[in-house]
C-alpha cells in the first residue's frame, strides 16, 4: 500500500464541530493533492471551519467565493493557471447545497466545457452552515429545520447528473474510509479534464448522533449499501472494496437509520420509498458491475 | 397576546397572520429562523400555504413572481448575498407590478464573508422600484410586516415592499411583542392584472422605445402615491391597534439643535446617547428614518445634522448622508459606522455628536485622513 | 438596568439560558432582551450571550460591557477567556462547578449544574443540560423570581426534569 504523506495541510485548530467528517476528509484530500493546490470554497461549513481572519487553518491557498459560483470560478482559475504555465491543481471543495442546488448551473457548465479541475462535493445532506435546513441532497424522510415532518422528496441523484456530462473520472467516497478517499483523489488528479468525487460526510450536528460515532455511522452507511463506494473511469464502473460485500448481502437499513435522530419517527410510507430507492440503486450497480 | 420573542419570530408570526398562499424561500444566515418557523407552521397545519424550498434566491424571487402573477399573496425572506443574488428578479418584481412582501435581514456584503449587521445589502437595491422600510424593534417588525402587505397590495401602489431588520442585533434579540388579531386590516388581494385565461394577455413582452418609458413613469407615479398610502395605512393601524408609526420616528427633536439621523437599531442606541448629551447640556435629538423608499423630504429646519450610515456607496459616500444632502439644504456630518456589525455603542454615538464637523465624512475606527 | 453576560461553549445552551432569563424577567413584569454574540461558533467554541433586564423599555443593542452578573457555564473557559472583563464593582459571578473556582474576585457563587443535570438524567445527545438548571441558581441571586423561572422553563421545554433541576440548583447554589 502506498505511503500516506505525513505532511499536514489542515492545521491543528479548525472551527469544526467535534466529530466533523469534513475536516477529517480534507486532511486526506490535501495529503493526496499536495501543496501545489488551490482550494475553491463556496459558502459552506468549510467557509467557517477554515477559521476567521486573521488566522487560517489551511496550509494551501483557499479561494472563498459566493455560493453559486464555485465551479465557474474554478473554471476561470484553471484556464488562467494554464495560460500562466502553472501546474497548480484546482480543487473545488463544496457542500451539497453549493453543488446540487444553487451551484448546479455552474457545475454543469464547467463539466460541459471539460474544465480541468477536481470537484469534490462533501455531502452532509443538508445546509449545514446555516443550521441544517433541507437541501436537494437530503434523503427521503429526514428531519431538518425546514422539513419538520421529514423530507417528502427523494435525494437528488447528482452522480447521474454528473455522469451525463461524461467526465473522465467520477467516484463516491465517505469520511469513514479515508484511505479509499485518499487513493481516489490521487487517481482523480491524474486525469485531464473534470473529475468529480461525491463524498458522504456524516454530520453529528445535523444527523443527530453523538460526535464520537462519526466513523461508525459512516461504516454503517456502507454496510447497509445506503451509500455505495465506486468509481467510473471514462464511464466504466468499478465497485470499491468496502462495498463489494454489502452490495450482495447488505446489513438491514434500519441499522443505519436507527443510529440517527434525523430519521426518528419516520413516516412508514417515506421509509418504504427510501428503502425502495436504495434497493433500486443497489440493483443497478450490481447489474452494471456484473456486465463488466 | 404578549410574549418575548426574536424579531425573526415576530416577522414569521405576522406572515402567518397575513396568510400568504405561496412562500418560496432559501436559507441564509441570519434569516433562517423566519423560514424555519414558516416551515413549521405549514407542517403543523397552522398556515394554509404552499412553502416551496427553492434551490437559490434568484429562484425564490422568480417563484414569488410566478405566484404573485396569478393574484396570490406571496412572501419571502433573505439577507445580504441572497438579496444580491436575486437582484435581477427584484427589478422584475417591481416592474411586473407585483405586491410581494419580503423581509430582508440586513447583513454585510462579502467578500470577505461577514454575517453581521450592515445596510449595504438593501441600500444597494434602492433603484429597483421596491418600497423600503427599516424597523428597530421586534414589535415594529411585526406591525410593519402586516402593514407592508396592505401597502403593497393597495391599488394605487402595486409595488413590492422590503421590510429591513438588522441582522443579529434585531433578528436574534428577544424583545417584547404584542400580537394582535388583524381582522379586516388586510383585505383580500385583488390584482387587476392577474393571469386570467378568460382574458388572455401577454405579460412583459418586448416593448419598443416609444412605449417603454411610459411603464417606468407609471412605476414612479405609484411610488409617489405610496407616500400617501403609507400615511393612510399607518393611520388606520394606529386607530385600530393603538400603535403609531410614521415616515420617521422622532426622539427629543422638538427643541433640538443637533439631530442624529440613522436607520435601524443604531437609531435606538442613539436615543441613549441623546439622553446622555442632554444631561451634559447638548440639545440633541434622534430622527430615525423608517421609510427609505419612497425617500421623504425631511424637515431638518436649519439644525445641525449628524448622519450615521451603516453602509457605503464606493466613490460616492454614505447613502443616507448623500440622500439627505441632495434633498435638503443640510451639510451633514457623515459618520460611517457599524459596517459588518462593527460595535457602535451609545457612548460612541455621543462622541460623534461632540466631535462633529459639518460637511465632513468620518469612518469610525479608521485613523487618519478620510 | 441589570446586565448579564453568559460564557459557555457552543452547544451547551448559553444562548438558550439568556433567552430563558429574558422570558422569566418578562414574566416578572419587566422589560428584557436577550442577545447572542455570534462569532464563528461551532459546537465547543467559546461563545457569549447577553441578557438585559429593566423597568423601562431597553433601547441599547450593543454588547454588555459592564455586566452586573457574569455566568460561566463551562469552567474550562476560566483560564482561556477573561470572563470577569468589565464586571461592575460589586458585581456577581456564578460558575458551574462542583469545586471551588480560582477566580480573582470577592463574590464567586457556584453550583454544580453538570452534577445536577447528570443526577436528574437531564442529558441530550450525551451532553448534560445546563441552560434550565442555571435559571434556578440565577433566581436564587434575586435577579428573577423562582416562580417566573420555572414558568419560563415550562413554556420552552416539555420535560419536567428541567424544572426540578432548576429547583435543585436554586437550593444548592453556594453563595
Amino acid at each position: 500500500m502506498a505511503q500516506i504523506p505525513k505532511e499536514e495541510y489542515i492545521l491543528e485548530t479548525t472551527s469544526a464541530c467535534p466529530g466533523c467528517s469534513s475536516s477529517l476528509s480534507l486532511r486526506y484530500i490535501l495529503k493526496a493533492a499536495g501543496p501545489d493546490t488551490v482550494l475553491v470554497i463556496p459558502a459552506s461549513c468549510s467557509s467557517v471551519i477554515q477559521g476567521m481572519y486573521p488566522n487560517t487553518a489551511v496550509n494551501v491557498p483557499v479561494y472563498n467565493i459566493a455560493f453559486a459560483a464555485a465551479a465557474s470560478c474554478a473554471s476561470g482559475m484553471s484556464a488562467a493557471l494554464k495560460r500562466a504555465g502553472r501546474e497548480t491543481k484546482v480543487i473545488v471543495y463544496a457542500g451539497d447545497g453549493g453543488t446540487v442546488d444553487i451551484g448546479l448551473q455552474a457545475l454543469s457548465g464547467a463539466l460541459e466545457r471539460e474544465t480541468d479541475f477536481l470537484y469534490i462535493c462533501y455531502d452532509n445532506e443538508a445546509y449545514g452552515n446555516t443550521g441544517m435546513q433541507r437541501s436537494g441532497s437530503t434523503p427521503l424522510g429526514a428531519l431538518t429545520t425546514t422539513t419538520p415532518l421529514g423530507k417528502i422528496h427523494p435525494k437528488k441523484e447528482i452522480d447521474r447528473i454528473v455522469e451525463a456530462h461524461h467526465p473522465p473520472y467520477q467516484a463516491t467516497a465517505i469520511s469513514a474510509f479515508p484511505l479509499d478517499l485518499f487513493h481516489k483523489v490521487e487517481k482523480a488528479l491524474t486525469f485531464r479534464g473534470p473529475s468529480f468525487i461525491h463524498l458522504l460526510a456524516p454530520c453529528p450536528t445535523g444527523w443527530r448522533f453523538p460526535h464520537g460515532k462519526t466513523i461508525e455511522v459512516g461504516r454503517m452507511a456502507v454496510k447497509t449499501a445506503a451509500w455505495v463506494l465506486w468509481e467510473r473511469v471514462h464511464g466504466t464502473l468499478t465497485v470499491s472494496g468496502p462495498s463489494l460485500g454489502p452490495l450482495k448481502r447488505p446489513v438491514p437499513l434500519q441499522d443505519y437509520l436507527g443510529m440517527q435522530g434525523r430519521f426518528k419517527g419516520m413516516d412508514p410510507a417515506l421509509l418504504s420509498r427510501l428503502q425502495q430507492n436504495i434497493e433500486t440503486h443497489r440493483d443497478a450497480i450490481l447489474a452494471e458491475a456484473g456486465r463488466a | 397576546m404578549k410574549e418575548i420573542v426574536t424579531a425573526n419570530y415576530a416577522v414569521a408570526e405576522a406572515v402567518k397572520q397575513a396568510v400568504p398562499g405561496v412562500i418560496a424561500a432559501y436559507p441564509i444566515t441570519p434569516q433562517t429562523e423566519i423560514v424555519e418557523r414558516i416551515a413549521q407552521y405549514v407542517a403543523r397545519g397552522e398556515l394554509a400555504c404552499d412553502y416551496i424550498p427553492v434551490e437559490s434566491e434568484h429562484s425564490a424571487m422568480a417563484a414569488c413572481i410566478g405566484a404573485s402573477a396569478v393574484g396570490i399573496r406571496t412572501f419571502t425572506a433573505t439577507s445580504s448575498q441572497g438579496l444580491l443574488y436575486m437582484h435581477e428578479m427584484l427589478h422584475w418584481a417591481a416592474g411586473a407590478r407585483l405586491p410581494i412582501v419580503m423581509a430582508n435581514v440586513n447583513r454585510a456584503v462579502g467578500p470577505p464573508w461577514n454575517v453581521w449587521a450592515d445596510h449595504t445589502d438593501s441600500l444597494s437595491q434602492r433603484d429597483t422600484g421596491w418600497l423600503q422600510v427599516y424597523v428597530a424593534t421586534a414589535q415594529e417588525a411585526y406591525d410593519t410586516t402586516l402593514m407592508a402587505f396592505r401597502i403593497a397590495e393597495d391599488e394605487e401602489v402595486l409595488l413590492p415592499v422590503m421590510v429591513n431588520l438588522d441582522g443579529f442585533l434585531l433578528s436574534h434579540t428577544m424583545q417584547d411583542l404584542e400580537t394582535l388579531e388583524p381582522g379586516t386590516f388586510i383585505p383580500a388581494l385583488h390584482l387587476p392584472h392577474a393571469i386570467d385565461t378568460a382574458h388572455p394577455a401577454a405579460y412583459a413582452p418586448l416593448t419598443g422605445p416609444n412605449y417603454y418609458y411610459r411603464f417606468r413613469w407609471e412605476m414612479e407615479r405609484s411610488m409617489r402615491a405610496a407616500r400617501r398610502v403609507i400615511t393612510r395605512v399607518e393611520e388606520d393601524f394606529a386607530g385600530r391597534f393603538g400603535r403609531r408609526y410614521g415616515v420617521t420616528e422622532e426622539y427629543r427633536c422638538e427643541d433640538a439643535d443637533i439631530l442624529v439621523v440613522a436607520m435601524g437599531t443604531l437609531a435606538k442606541e442613539a436615543e441613549v446617547a441623546v439622553d446622555r448629551l442632554r444631561a451634559e447640556g447638548t440639545p440633541a435629538g434622534v430622527m430615525r428614518l423608517r421609510w427609505f423608499r419612497p425617500f421623504p423630504t425631511l424637515d431638518l429646519a436649519g439644525r445641525e445634522v449628524v448622519v450615521i450610515d451603516r453602509d457605503y456607496s464606493f466613490g460616492f459616500g454614505g447613502v443616507l448622508a448623500r440622500s439627505i444632502r441632495s434633498t435638503t439644504r443640510a451639510e451633514p456630518f457623515s459618520v460611517i459606522a457599524g459596517l459588518g456589525g462593527q460595535e457602535v455603542t451609545h457612548e460612541d454615538i455621543a462622541s460623534f455628536v461632540r466631535e462633529r464637523k459639518p460637511g465632513d465624512e468620518f469612518w469610525f475606527g479608521v485613523k487618519g485622513d478620510v | 438596568m441589570y446586565e448579564i453576560r453568559i460564557h459557555s461553549r457552543g452547544g451547551q445552551g448559553g444562548v438558550t439560558a439568556a433567552r430563558l432569563i429574558a422570558l422569566a424577567a418578562f414574566l416578572d413584569g419587566k422589560h428584557a432582551t436577550a442577545t447572542p454574540f455570534y462569532g464563528a461558533e461551532r459546537r465547543g467554541a467559546p461563545i457569549v450571550a447577553f441578557a438585559r433586564i429593566d423597568e423601562s423599555p431597553i433601547r441599547t443593542y450593543s454588547q454588555v460591557r459592564s455586566p452586573d452578573l457574569v455566568v460561566v457555564l463551562d469552567r474550562t473557559l476560566v483560564p482561556v477567556i477573561d470572563v470577569l472583563r468589565g464586571l461592575k464593582p460589586g458585581g456577581a459571578v456564578l460558575v458551574n462547578s462542583g469545586h471551588a473556582v480560582a477566580l480573582d474576585h470577592m463574590k464567586v457563587h457556584r453550583v454544580d449544574l453538570t452534577g445536577i443535570a447528570l443526577d436528574e438524567n437531564l442529558v441530550i445527545a450525551g451532553e448534560p443540560v445546563l441552560d434550565t438548571p442555571v435559571l434556578g441558581a440565577i433566581a436564587r441571586l434575586g435577579v428573577i423570581s423562582l416562580e417566573s423561572a420555572t414558568k419560563a422553563i415550562a413554556e420552552m421545554f416539555q420535560d419536567p426534569r428541567n424544572v426540578s433541576a432548576a429547583e435543585r440548583a436554586y437550593r444548592e447554589v453556594l453563595l
